[in-house]
């Protein structure tokens, strides 16, 4: 494989419309899902009550709700999961300590096995959300600064709009799917947003070093022609270490049980997104920006820095 | 002229790390602490305002109510008990492996203010009057009781004295366990027994000059009445505890995901070993050696910290392989290259480490400061996750970048694989002709 990886011919950037008119093209889709359909969101961030009762035997819907009624309770929605031995209910109010004690009992009683459950007040569902929104905008600062210092401003913009590109895929994808949006989730995306800057910085780590060894970058032709080579060598281990990821995320959703599921999904859609925005996004969006720069440049007497 | 010595070296410090690993592994996996996700348990945030209106809710009343409630979570025997201040009005409560969660959340927001009032309401006396750790359960007709022992016994005499010179019914001394504004004995004592807010209300005769008073409960349970006698021993919080957030997790449902996890996790690395084995040859053997060193350090390290491994942490365990991984990668793809330009084996190793390194400082510190982000924002589980992450990463670095380096060096200082490209997967065809 690697030799014909190396012998690869191909125009990353020639084509680079096309690649931004793909993006283009899915995040409209990913924004219309999210604005129809909306997130499924758990209640760490909705606030209310969570019961996961689990079964030896396989469980339905009427017979957990009955239960829930004879504690004189009404759940929001009960669902199956996990083949059918777990019940997940929902409510939407906080269920108070004492009743948490009573659906404890009766279903312990009743299946052998200790139900989980969970319960949320607005108050902390609104601060979880607060705080995860602020430590993704902290990151988002915090990496173009790195950037910034140790390559260039543009390369911090453009792995910064292949960040945003890759987190709003994994949300794009969990509305179309329906998934349960929590607090894992929210670990997750950060994931993602380290694994897809990593991704990027190899790449543009790579244009950095063959830039030194240019003797003229004056037209955005010498920049593609840079970029183009700098994608095809790093190409390998690109798609390599996707790989070897993929393997670990998608042993997680297969095997890794229902609390991880959710988890594993989005890591596994976002690290598939983040390879797309390394090798056909944001190289190519520095490379444009940076031929702009030089024609501004070729007016004034100050030379290119790179 | 192969040197010998150093693939000796090799073998041995390979066999040194196998038999450490090998000796001690089931050890340290035994020590590490399970969050409450993984073994059942419960976490509870409360939202915390003072007993009385006038106080103020300050960082010492915060303090002194987490070393109450550590005191009484000492009553139920839990191992790991996490209470942490959050914010300014917060407290999170974590109990991993709490045997009884009912009774242990019955436990800890009691306030076990003890009063004694008279049938109008009016307090006579209070916790205060107690003398300190001295309640104890006692027997009386083989009923259990509890009985505590007074401060002043003349104070209760004085008590006594007016209660009994009060006619029928109102001659009781009503005793209460946090007794809130608004609750009237009145109204309590026209319910059935097993729904009175208060503990009991014995009938005064005479004047009582003794020091001790027994609450005879309505009647007790025995594990009641302990309960009653540690409450009241672990003294009263001077707080009034809401559950704001609460979770738990049944032991089966943690056992489980333990167990899941940890298989997915094994099949994981295990399909990483095995491309890493085919597709980079001797550097992949290499690379699997490093990466099991780097699990076993990663369980010794977060051993040391004295961190709980919860079911996001076991994730970020496992991305952590993917980082020290990329890292691999991205060296033997670099040495690949430098093999290719038709440099020799051992001036392709040297110029591939160096432009490796900064590569995967780069993109390590990149992912570092997400992380830290995530630990500074994050609560429990996410900062669980974070924590993971971080020494994952710093980890990786180590066992992939240097550790890989010092092994691979080895073979390559011995000129063993000189003329030898394919040990690194690179066919002759492949290299350039200088």
């Amino acid at each position: 494989m690697s030799s014909r990886v190396r012998d690869i011919k191909f125009d990353f950037v020639k084509h680079r419309n096309k690649f931004f008119a793909i993006s283009l093209a899915l995040i409209v889709l990913g924004g219309l899902a999210i604005a129809i359909f909306g997130l499924n969101l758990g209640i760490d961030f909705s606030s209310g009550s969570r019961v996961d009762i689990q079964s030896d035997e396989t469980l339905t819907t009427e017979e957990v709700s009955k239960e829930f009624e004879g504690l004189g309770l009404q759940p929001e929605s009960v669902t199956l999961a996990g083949g059918g031995e777990i019940a997940v209910a929902a409510f939407k109010s906080e269920l108070n300590k004492d009743e948490v004690a009573e659906i404890k009992n009766t279903f312990t009683d009743l299946y052998e096995i200790e139900p989980s459950i969970s319960t949320v007040s607005p108050d902390v569902a609104v601060d979880l959300a607060k705080n995860a929104f602020i430590a993704v905008a902290i990151a988002s600062v915090g990496i173009i600064l790195y950037v910034a210092i140790r390559f260039e401003w543009l390369q911090g913009f453009a792995a910064i709009v292949a960040l945003f590109h890759d987190a709003f895929f994994i949300i794009a994808v969990f509305s179309i799917l329906q998934i349960e949006v929590n607090i894992t989730f929210i670990a997750a995306v950060l994931t993602i947003v380290g694994y897809s800057i990593n991704d990027t910085i190899v790449t543009f780590d790579r244009i950095r070093e063959n830039m030194k060894f240019e003797k003229k970058v004056k037209t955005f032709d010498d920049v593609a022609r840079v970029v183009n080579k700098s994608l095809v060598q790093t190409l390998a281990r690109s798609i390599n270490t996707v790989l070897t990821v993929v393997f670990a995320a998608t042993a997680l959703t297969i095997f890794g049980g229902e609390a991880i599921r959710p988890f594993a999904v989005a890591l596994l859609i976002g690290l598939l997104a983040g390879t797309y925005s390394s090798i056909f996004i944001a190289s190519q969006l520095w490379a444009v920006w940076k031929g702009k720069q030089l024609k501004k440049k070729k007016f004034s007497p100050v030379e290119s820095e790179v | 002229m192969v040197k010998k010595g150093r693939i000796v070296a090799f073998f041995l410090i390979v066999l040194l790390l196998g038999g450490l690993i090998g000796t001690t592994v089931m050890g340290v996996t035994k020590e590490i602490k399970l969050g409450l996700d993984l073994q059942g348990g419960f976490e509870v945030l409360y939202e915390v305002t003072p007993a009385q209106e006038d106080q103020e809710l300050s960082q010492d009343l915060l303090n002194s109510t987490v070393s109450a409630l550590y005191k009484r979570i000492n009553v139920l025997g839990v191992s790991e008990p996490r209470i942490t201040i959050e914010g300014e009005d917060r407290i999170r409560v974590q109990l991993a492996g709490v045997k009884d969660q009912n009774q242990a959340r019955e436990l800890l927001s009691t306030q076990a203010e003890l009063t004694f009032r008279t049938t109008d309401d009016e307090e006579q006396m209070s916790g205060a009057d107690l003398k300190e750790g001295a309640a104890k359960v006692v027997f009386d007709n083989n009923q259990p009781v509890v009985q505590v022992t007074l401060k002043n016994p003349e104070k209760f005499a004085n008590i006594t004295r007016e209660i009994s010179q009060l006619p029928q019914p109102d001659n009781r001394l009503v005793i209460w366990l946090d007794y809130e504004e608004g609750d009237s004995y009145q109204e309590e004592v026209t319910k059935p027994a097993d729904e009175q807010k208060f503990i009991s209300d014995p009938a005064v005769r005479t004047v009582l000059s003794q020091n001790t008073v027994v609450i005879s409960g309505p009647p007790f349970q025995l594990e009641e009445a302990e309960n009653l006698k540690e409450l009241l021993n672990a003294g009263s919080l001077p707080v009034q505890l809401e559950e704001i957030y609460s979770t738990s997790v049944g032991a089966q449902f943690g056992e489980q995901s333990l167990n899941k996890t940890v298989l997915a996790g094994f099949i994981g690395i295990g399909l990483i070993f095995l491309f890493m084995l085919f597709y980079y040859r001797l550097p992949g053997a290499i690379a699997v050696i490093t990466l099991s060193v780097y699990i076993y350090l990663i369980l010794v390290v977060f051993n040391w910290m004295n961190a709980v491994l919860t079911l996001p942490g076991i994730a970020a365990l496992i991305l952590g392989v993917g980082m020290a991984v990329d890292a691999n990668i991205i060296t033997y793809e670099r040495i690949k290259e430098e093999i290719r330009s038709g440099k020799s084996i051992m001036s392709a190793f040297k110029a591939g480490g160096r432009r490796s390194f900064t590569t995967i400082f780069d993109a390590n510190i990149t992912t570092l400061i997400a992380a830290g982000v995530l630990f500074a924002y994050g609560t429990s589980s996410v900062k669980g996750f974070a924590v993971m992450l971080i020494t994952s990463i710093t980890v990786s670095f180590l066992t992939a970048v240097w550790g890989s380096r010092i092994l691979l060096g080895l073979w390559v200082k011995s000129r063993a694989l000189s003329k030898k490209p394919g040990l690194f997967g690179v066919k002759e065809s492949e290299i350039d002709e200088l």
